[in-house]
């Protein structure tokens, strides 16, 4: 056996080596040395403080006591690493972008700064902590008694306190020396990380070499152990269902909602990248930490006497095979264990205490006081350092109060209920927008009442706050409400009915509240930030407008950062605005990251209250919050209507495109036109003005020249006027000022007047007619005189152009589909199918004008009028011979 | 208005795919873990607890082909966007460190 004072200087080494440890750290990493330091191994390590004493001894004793169930404490945390990339990855992102200095802070932030929130979960953290602080101390003196001289007088209770005493203040010591040199949460704690880091490895070396030890040095092998445990008791304890799962989710919420894994894995967190190593790493640790704890078990339940601890078999089994080094390397690593957790858990709860508690008193107390530069920040780290001793004295108060008893054992899983009712509203808030404060604060009440309730006024012993009478009957006799077996559920384990119940009433309360309620707008603001972390890097306006002096903003920012901080923050900060000396512009964005940087060091609600104080008004309203989102809703519509804007630019291209060919078109037409007309003017002038000549000079002529002359003159200007008439008739037709007097008439009445006109009677002239006098006894309402001259000229058309040897007209009444059409046949060649198309078209003639006679213009009047009638004129092909179909709507006679 | 495109080419097809795999991780872990509960009664023998050391082993060991793999994608999309400018890929020009 070790001598009891060489292991207390071996310890007091340790001590002093641990020390030495993080004093060089943090000098290397003030040196802005030491890489290493910074390495996602470190990372990884320090999330060791999830193994306390109550693993490193507890979790053999568990084995020994209720078999395989113990690995569930290693599962649950297991299975939130290795989804890092479901909530951890989220949560450090938001850690980061938001400063967050501890878990109270995180809801606190996400909820709108509520203070209220902040208060809530450091109560429940420091309630839930200090009994597992207790718990540390309880086995650092258990492991002294283990050495403790058995000839002496056993050692007595008196020594143990004075034992937890001592390792108590040198731990209170410790974190304040290391654990409060600095404020803000995004400067490392170096030199604790490291020291931390190097307890986790004394651990584990030692957790392992007691496994080894056992396995091939006790046992003989791993075959050989295989078999031990199949022969030992605990092969034959069952599994629990209700307990495994129970457990297993109460572990993983642990790793998230414990302040001191929070502090670990969030708020000392460097760099994203040592997440990704630590999904994998740390899981590795907890099996490493796990797989020689079932052989230790056994083999300590088959070798040591029956009424011996099993928690302490890691020490007891090597101190009785005479392995003094072993027994001391595992007291070393217990030892570590305890220490690094209680390090840990002080320097969160410290934070969290200063942060949410002192800080908003000290607020309200000194509205008008003094300020002096750097009194905040002393009076934080004081706070803080207050604080740290206060929960290590808590914790050895509760020690002293439960005396170290068996209850203490169970406190491990209870404080871990305690802790997790964080749990909803802590996912709630990075997964949820709709979550609101009230929804928190309800959940957090409901899930800790009931906690406090079912689980842990019961635990601190029969009579102590629950009398036993309570909790067989329940109060007030009230059987369903009896504290382990609420509405009669009756068999439970109590510690799987008190989570089932507090976690259900905590999510019910949580999610109802959540949903009935109205979040105010720096709720919403917040929300939006931590739920789309990934979406918004950039920090959204938590104010709207500055209406704050610099010089105050820069006197409080002096109060909390120290002079030399705050006034290099403001001279950065009025460079980027471009601006001399050290007083920026107030804007929004300069206030937003004003707040974020002292978030980082009193907490996002008490730095919020600080700048509010200041700015002297609420920060963000709804209408601020609606206009933000007006301005993306206007740049989408402005977009859309850029994007309607530029289809319509197109399709206007288009639009002008065509008209251009047109107008080209009509231009063409129009030079064409004037070239004809002047053409057919001047045709019948030259010969006018030739004649004219002769006559003038003519003493010579005979009278029938005379007269042949003057005739061929008449007869030019006859044309002449013919043609102008005709122009000036289609001018008019064109532009639609024509009258058009319409009244009843008879189809046959009219073509008999047009075939009288054109001087072809029935049966009469070259032209023989065929008609059909019955169908054409119809009766229409239209300008009779326009539509005669339509039919004089179609008859006129075929006179002149029939060519056949016996020309033939026939006339073809025929009423149908509401719409008379006319058609007139000759027997002549016809007209060509390519010419089909102009014939319509001013001044289309197809033959030679001169034989003719004419202008071109007749069958473009035609249409003209035909248009006006409200009916056409079309050409009929295929009929032998030159056909036109002259149709006109039959309604017009009807109507009349 | 920069939107994430619906589809991606076959660099960053592959690169959800990893984060889905991530993502699948603990419901497999929790879907393995609770094996043991099938045989409750009869207590464990050192089958049981081989059985539950093995999965655990195997989570760890593709936990870790999975995050070295993630975080290679990483950096490869770090420096697409570094090259491309900010707006490409999803989104990623809003998040410097574009480690989605």
């Amino acid at each position: 056996m070790i001598a009891f004072n060489l292991l207390v200087a071996i310890c007091l080494a340790y001590v002093v080596f641990l020390f030495g440890v993080a004093f060089l750290a943090e000098r290397r990493a003030a040196r802005g040395q030491g890489g290493w330091l910074r390495s996602s191994a470190v990372y990884t390590l320090s999330l060791s403080v999830y193994c306390t004493a109550w693993t490193f001894y507890g979790a053999v004793g568990y084995a020994a006591r209720s078999g395989l169930e113990f690995v569930t404490i290693y599962l649950g945390p297991t299975l939130v690493l290795i989804g890092w990339w479901w909530t951890l990855r989220k949560l450090v992102r938001i850690g980061k972008t938001q400063r967050i200095t501890s878990v109270a802070d995180l809801i606190s932030s996400r909820y709108g700064k509520s203070n209220t929130l902040g208060v809530i979960v450091t109560l429940i953290a420091v309630v839930g902590t200090t009994p597992y602080i207790a718990l540390q101390l309880q086995s650092v003196t258990l492991s002294f008694a283990v050495f403790a001289p058995e000839s002496a007088t056993r050692w007595g209770a008196g020594d143990l306190n004075a034992t937890a005493l001592t390792v108590a203040a040198g731990l209170a010591v410790f974190t304040v020396l290391f654990g409060t040199r600095n404020l803000d949460a995004n400067e490392r704690h170096h030199g604790v990380v490291t020291a931390i880091a190097v307890e986790a490895v004394v651990k584990l070396v030692a957790l392992m070499a007691v496994g080894v030890f056992v396995v091939w040095g006790l046992a003989g092998g791993v075959g050989a152990m295989l078999e031990r445990i199949e022969a030992s008791p605990l092969a034959g304890m069952p599994v629990v269902p209700g307990r495994w799962m129970g457990l297993t989710f109460l572990s993983a919420a642990a790793i998230l909602t414990l302040p001191r894994m929070f502090q670990v894995l969030v708020v000392e967190n460097e760099d994203e990248r040592h997440l990704a190593t630590a999904a994998w790493a740390f899981p590795a640790y907890l099996f490493l930490m796990s797989l020689f704890v079932v052989p230790i078990a056994v083999m300590g339940l088959s070798e040591m006497a029956p009424g011996s601890n099993p928690d302490l078999f890691v020490l007891s089994l090597p101190l009785a095979h005479g392995r003094d080094g072993l027994a001391t390397l595992a007291f070393l690593g217990g030892f570590s264990s305890a220490t690094s957790m209680v390090i840990v858990a002080a320097i969160a709860l410290s934070t969290m205490v200063s942060n949410h508690i002192v800080m908003p008193l000290f607020l309200n107390w000194t509205r008008a006081g003094a300020t002096m530069s750097g009194d905040v920040r002393t009076l934080v780290l004081r706070a803080r350092r207050v604080s740290i001793g206060a929960v290590l004295f808590l914790g050895y108060l509760y020690y002293r109060l439960t005396g170290g008893s068996e209850a203490l054992a169970a406190i491990g899983l209870i404080s871990f209920a305690g802790v997790a009712q964080v749990l909803p509203a802590l996912l709630g808030g990075i997964l949820w927008r709709g979550a609101t404060r009230t929804g928190a604060i309800a959940g957090l009440a409901a899930g800790f009442s009931v906690w406090a309730y079912t689980l842990f006024l019961p635990s601190v012993g029969e009579g102590a706050v629950m009398g036993a009478r309570l909790l067989a009957e329940g109060p007030w006799g009230i059987g369903w409400l009896r504290p382990q077996a609420l509405f009669g559920l009756e068999g439970l384990d109590p510690l799987v009915h008190a989570v089932v119940f507090s976690m259900a009433a905590n999510v019910a309360a949580f999610v109802s509240v959540s949903l009935a309620g109205f979040p105010s707008p720096m709720e919403r603001l917040q929300g939006a930030q931590f739920v789309n972390v990934f979406d918004h890097s950039t920090a959204g306006q938590g104010w709207s407008q500055g209406r704050a002096e610099a010089e105050d903003l820069l006197l409080m920012t002096q109060r909390i950062l120290g002079p030399v901080e705050a006034q290099g923050l403001f001279q950065r900060a009025a460079a980027g605005q471009g601006k001399q000396g050290y007083l920026p512009d107030i804007t929004p964005e300069f206030l937003q990251r004003l707040e974020r940087q002292l978030a980082g060091s009193v907490g996002a609600a008490t730095a919020h209250a600080m700048v509010g104080q200041i700015v002297g008004r609420s920060s963000v309203s709804v209408e601020d919050l609606m206009r933000v989102a007006d301005e993306t809703a206007q740049m989408m519509e402005y977009s859309s209507q850029l994007e309607a804007k530029s289809e319509e630019l197109a399709r206007t291209a288009r639009q002008l495109r065509e008209a251009n060919e047109k107008l080209t078109g009509l231009s063409v037409q129009k030079d064409a036109f004037l070239s004809q007309i002047s053409h057919e003017l001047r045709t019948p002038m030259t010969s006018i003005r030739a004649f004219s000549e002769i006559l003038m000079d003519g003493d010579r002529l005979d009278p029938a020249e005379l007269g042949k002359y003057s005739r061929i003159i008449h007869e030019e200007s006859l044309r002449l006027t013919r043609l102008l008439d005709d122009l000036l008739d289609l001018s008019v037709l064109e532009n639609g000022q024509v009258t058009l007097h319409a009244q009843p008439v008879n189809l046959h009445d009219l073509l008999d007047r047009a075939l009288a006109a054109t001087g072809s009677p029935v049966g009469g002239g070259g032209l023989h007619l065929r008609r059909d006098p019955g169908a054409e006894r119809v009766v229409l309402v239209t300008d009779g005189d326009r539509l005669s001259q339509v039919f004089i000229n179609l008859i006129a058309n075929a006179q002149k152009y029939c060519d056949a040897a016996v020309p033939e007209l026939t006339i073809r009444v025929r009423a149908a589909h509401g719409a008379v059409a006319v058609d007139f046949i000759d027997n002549g060649s016809g007209i060509p199918a390519q010419s089909q198309a102009i014939i319509f078209e001013k001044f289309s003639r197809l033959s030679d004008p001169r034989s003719a006679g004419g202008a071109g213009l007749g069958l473009a009047i035609c249409r003209e009028i035909m248009v006006r009638l409200g009916g056409s004129i079309s050409y009929l092909p295929g009929q032998g011979g030159a056909a036109f179909r002259v149709s006109l709507p039959l309604r017009r006679a009807e109507a009349a | 208005m920069a939107r994430a495109p619906l589809f991606l080419a076959r660099q960053g097809y592959r690169r959800r795919r990893l984060a889905d795999m991530a993502r699948l991780m603990p419901v497999l872990g929790l879907a393995l873990f609770l094996v043991p509960l099938l045989d409750a009664n009869g207590g464990f023998g050192a089958g049981m607890l081989i059985y539950l050391f093995t999965v655990w082993f195997g989570l760890i060991a593709g936990t870790a082909v999975l995050a070295r793999r993630l975080c290679v994608a990483a950096q490869q999309q770090d420096a697409e966007t570094a090259t491309t400018g900010a707006g490409a890929g999803n989104g990623a020009g809003a998040d410097p460190e574009g480690r989605r």
